[in-house]
This record gives structure tokens, sequence and C-alpha cells, in this order.
């Protein structure tokens, strides 16, 4: 009995330690990214040692300008908040990732509605058709965009980036809408057909309604996508009055070259948001995730 | 035959239980929801068709004519014999290649690892669960750029643990050096991910199995062996098929690991397309030679191993 319990404790020690060991290698680079944007640079260039690891001699010597806020905060948000570039690119982004989250929204979840719902002959095809193009390499397809859009007239406009992000991003969102829609019980559709709705009014009228949880989270998820998406953006967008902060990023090893505190800034700046938004929906995100890939 | 009658607009025309597909097909579209339902996809089918249908056609047909400012010429396959001539193509495919199989390789063990480790009740579980999520939000070009810094050799945290245990110099010095970096970079952004898949899928093997293994004697080993894996194995395949796909097309890692110096076959289409006018014709090739690699792949995972699709 003894034996056994030795044995359960170095098990249950080994657990923690991997538990810990996974959580140091997953927090720790997030730590100190942030940890590089809030030094001062004389801080920065000093080597670190064990001792200062852990320690943040937080610089406040700069003046943030932020919609008309002045505070005083690390000199490289001072930076990066005054360039123009970057202001541009995080515009850019939200515009071009919320119009594709919108467009996806409105075309899939009507899609997603008749694929959970309907048993039609060109349902099954449909669905493989649609998890085959979330494999699709994106690569693939830049040249003959790039013509097409070249003689539309689109290139270096949002839309350029927007369509093939819809393309992409629509998998996804019909999915998750899929898999959403299926767990919702049939009773009150079936209800309102009674009544004499049609399908499109038990969708619209009932459903959409019924599932605001369901879509949020998936317009979140498809807001990420299209908020991260790089490839279509650095292909079709040349302009920098028009580039998505995610082209911007890779620029700022060059234009910010020993301004390494302002590439971190830049780098989290763009990120935290939507951290912040996946913590807070995080239960739903994980299982949204993850029920496509186990059912 | 009355199908004249029949091609009225009239709402309710009985289907007549006419054999083969031309009956089916009208049975199908004189039923008002499935109608409705066809109706309710054909915007995804037309953005399907328009922006990935079409253009993947026309790769193909591009990629078989060299294209130059004045002239097109049909040349069938000599852009892909130029492609495979190319050395650059080559280091290409290698480093796109030892990179798929090496990060999710990592990718994969860490992540069954953590997720037989979640699986265990715990208190902070949920905690470690919600930090888990949080490298997947990161953009990839964020994270590349991120751990970029990371090497960097005046700044980087890398640097002065490398000067620590004796060495001085720059990091990311070279190719193989770019590539170990972009993989460490990709382990630390997917593995959770990862993890949260297979964890999900541990969590629909019910216990009372393991209860059954455990009454024939069964040990923590053979429980894993026996129970677990087989049962865990639809999961582990579509993470495997969804990793290695993501992987075989990176880009944006390569992009900003360094100063476009490390070629994935993405960054090769790429160079061709958009920045050598002249070459665009191999990077024509190069992109359906990405596109096909991509479905032998996909190929591989369905019908040898067995991924079995869901709708």
């Amino acid at each position: 009995m003894d034996d056994h319990n030795k044995q359960s404790a170095i098990s249950r020690i080994g657990f923690f330690v991997g538990i810990a060991l996974f959580l140091i290698f997953t927090l720790f680079p997030l730590y100190w990214v942030l940890r590089m944007s809030l030094v001062s640079s004389d801080a920065l260039f000093t080597k670190p040692t064990l001792g200062s690891i852990f320690s943040i001699p937080i610089d406040l010597s700069g003046q943030c300008n932020l919609f008309g806020l002045k505070f005083s905060c690390p000199p490289s948000y001072q930076t990066v908040l005054a360039d123009d570039l970057y202001k541009d690119g995080l515009l850019n982004s939200l515009i071009i990732a919320g119009i594709t989250t919108i467009i996806c929204i409105v075309v899939g979840s009507a899609a997603a509605y008749a694929l959970a719902r309907i048993d039609f002959v060109a349902r099954k095809p449909v669905l493989s058709a649609v998890l085959a193009i979330s494999f699709f390499p994106a690569v693939a397809i830049i040249a003959p965009l790039f013509i097409q859009f070249q003689s539309f007239g689109l290139l270096n406009t949002y839309w350029a980036a927007i369509i093939p992000d819809v393309m992409f991003a629509l998998p996804l969102t019909i999915y998750l809408l899929v898999a959403y829609f299926r767990q919702l019980p049939k009773g009150l559709e079936e209800a309102a057909k009674v009544d004499g709705a049609n399908l499109w009014q038990a969708f619209y009228r009932i459903t959409i309604p019924l599932s605001a949880p369901g879509v949020v989270t998936t317009g979140l998820l498809t807001f990420i996508f299209a908020w991260n998406e790089f490839l279509f953006a650095n292909t079709f967008l040349l302009e920098p009055k028009v580039q998505p902060a995610t082209v911007i990023i890779p620029q700022f090893a060059s234009i910010y070259t020993v301004d390494y505190g302002a590439q971190a800034a830049a780098a989290l700046l763009m990120t935290v948001p939507l951290v912040i938004m996946v913590l807070f929906f995080q239960r739903r995100i994980v299982a949204g995730l993850t029920a496509g890939a186990v059912k | 035959m009355g199908v004249a009658s029949e091609r009225l607009p009239g709402r309710k025309v009985k289907p007549k239980g006419m054999s083969g597909a031309w009956g089916s097909i009208r049975s199908e579209f004189n039923d008002p929801e499935k109608r409705t339902a066809y109706w309710m996809i054909l915007p995804t089918t037309l953005i399907v068709l328009l922006v990935a249908a079409w253009p993947i056609l026309y790769a193909v047909w591009l990629s078989l004519q060299r294209i130059l400012p004045n002239t097109t010429e049909w040349v069938w396959f000599s852009n892909y014999s130029r492609m495979f001539s190319d050395p650059v193509f080559y280091s290409a495919l290698s480093n796109t290649f030892l990179f798929t199989v090496i990060s999710v390789f990592f990718e994969f063990t860490l992540g069954l690892a953590i997720a037989l480790a979640l699986n265990k009740s715990f208190r902070g579980q949920g905690l470690a669960r919600g930090i888990a999520i949080i490298p997947w939000a990161f953009p990839t070009v964020v994270s590349g750029a991120m751990w970029r810094l990371f090497y960097q050799d005046e700044v980087g945290i890398f640097a002065a643990l490398a000067s620590g245990l004796g060495y001085e110099g720059v990091i990311l010095a070279n190719d193989a050096s770019v590539l170990i970096g972009a993989i460490v970079s990709d382990v630390w952004k997917t593995t959770p991910f990862v993890a949260l898949l297979l964890l999900a899928g541990l969590q629909t093997i019910p216990d009372d199995v393991y209860e059954a293994a455990r009454v024939d004697g069964a040990t923590k080993w053979q429980q894993f062996m026996r129970v677990t894996l087989p049962l865990l194995k639809p999961a582990i395949l579509v993470a495997l098929l969804f990793r290695t796909l993501d992987a075989w097309r990176v880009y944006d890692l390569f992009w900003s690991m360094s100063d476009r110096q490390l070629d994935s076959l993405s960054t090769y289409v790429f160079e061709f397309v958009r920045v050598s006018q002249a070459d665009f014709s191999i990077g024509n090739a190069a992109a359906v030679f990405v596109f096909v690699s991509s479905i032998v792949i996909a190929f591989v995972f369905v019908k040898v191993l067995g991924v079995r699709e869901e709708a």
C-alpha cells in the first residue's frame, strides 16, 4: 500500500510538472514580448539575468495620444500609436475583417440552415465541397485572381482581399453554424410551419434569433480568421493606404530596424483585442471548433 | 407525356413516379422546402464556383502557356519541366516537407500528452484550457515577428540564453536555423490547438470502457495502447489531416521569420506570380503543383488511413 501511494505521488508530481511546463511554454513568450514592449530601450538592451527576467522596469516616459486622449505610456507605444501606417493598417484590418464577417454570416447562415435541416439531394456533395475548400491551398489561385482583379480594377481595393477571404472563411462559418443549428430543437420551427410560415420565415424569424449565441461565436471566429489573413492582402493590396495590419507588421522589421520595443508593441496591439475576445468566449469557441472535428 | 404542362410554373405538380435521374430531380424541385434549400445554398455555391473552382481551372490553363508581355504561347508542359529543373524549387520543396513533417510530429506528440493531462480533472483545468487557446488567436505573421524578436542577436532572449551557454553569434544565421526557428514558432502557436482537438476526442470515450479494461487487469500502458489510441483514432486523423495540409501551405510564417530568405512552396509561387512577371508561367505550374500535392495528401489520409468524412 505504501509503495502504491509513493508511486501515485510520483505520477501526480510528474503530471503537475507536465502541466506547468506546458503553461510556461505557452505563456512565457507572451510575457516576454509584453516585457519587451514596456521597458526602456536601455533595459531592453541589457542582457537579461535570472534575477531580472521576472521584473519589468516599466518606462512611462512616452506620451500616447489615443482618440484625443493623452496619457503617459511606454515610448514603444508612443511610437506605434503615432505611426499612421500602423493606425491605417488597423483600420483597414477592421474594415476588411468586418465586411468579410458580415458577408460570411449572411451567406453562410442561409446555407448552413438548409444543410442542417433539409434532406435534399445536393446536401452531401455541398458539404463535401465545403470541407474540401477548407483544405484548398490559397496560393494556388493567386495568379488567376490577380489577373481577374486587375481586369476588373479591383487591385488595391478592399474587395480584392474581402472576396477571397469570404471564400476561405465560408467553410468555417458554415461548419460551425451547421453544428449549431443541429443542436437546436426543431419544435418551434415545426410549430411556425404549422402556422403557415415557410422555410425562410422559420429560418429568420425563429432559428436566427434563437441561435444568437452560436451566430456571435461563429462571427467572432470568422472575424479572427479574416483579421489574421495575410497572403491575399499581401498579393493584391500593394498600396500602404489599403494594407491591413498583418501586411504592415513584417515591414516593421525593416522600418523600425533597432526599435525592437516598438516592433513588440505593434505585434501585441493588433492581437490583444482578439485574445480578450477569445478568452471571453473561450468555452463556446472551444466547443465550436472541436465539434466539427470529433463528431 | 404531358411534359409541356409540367413545365408551367404551377407549384403543386405531383411527382409522376418517373424512374431515373430526371424524375428524381423533378421531384426534388417540386418540394417547396427543397426548392428553398437550393436558393439558400445558391450564394455559397456561386462564391465557391467563381472564387475557387474557376480560378483553379484557369490556373491549370495558364500553367500550360508561356505568357510574355506581348505574346502568349501554348507550350504544354514546358513550364513544369522548367520548374522541375529549378534548384530553388527543390529547396522550397524540401523546406516545406521538413517543416511539415517535423512541426506536425511535435505538435501531435506534445498535443496528445497535453490532452491526456488536461483530460484528468484538477483544479484550474478550465483556466489551463483558456490559456491553451491564446496562441491560436495570434495571427501567424505576428507570431513569426514575435519569435524573430526572441532570436534577435542584440535583444533576443534566446541569444542571451545561447551566450549564457557559450555560443556567441547570430542565431537565425542560415536557412537551417531559420527553419528550426519557424518550427519552434509554429509548435508554440499550434500545439495547444491540437491538444484541444484531441481533448475533445478523449472526452467522447466513455469511462466504462476504461472500467472494463481495468477489471480485466489492463495496466495503464495497456489501457492507453488498446483503448485510448484506437478510440481516439478518428480525432487523431482529423487533427493530423488539418495540420498537415495547413503546414504544407506555409507562407506567412516563413515570410515574417526572415527577410524572405527561406522559400516554401507557397512563397515560391508568390515570387514568380507577384514579383517576377517574366516567369509568371512557372509560378502557375508551381501553383498547380501545390494544389495537386495537397489533394494527394488529403487522399492518402482519407483512403489509406481512413479519415471518415462526417456530414
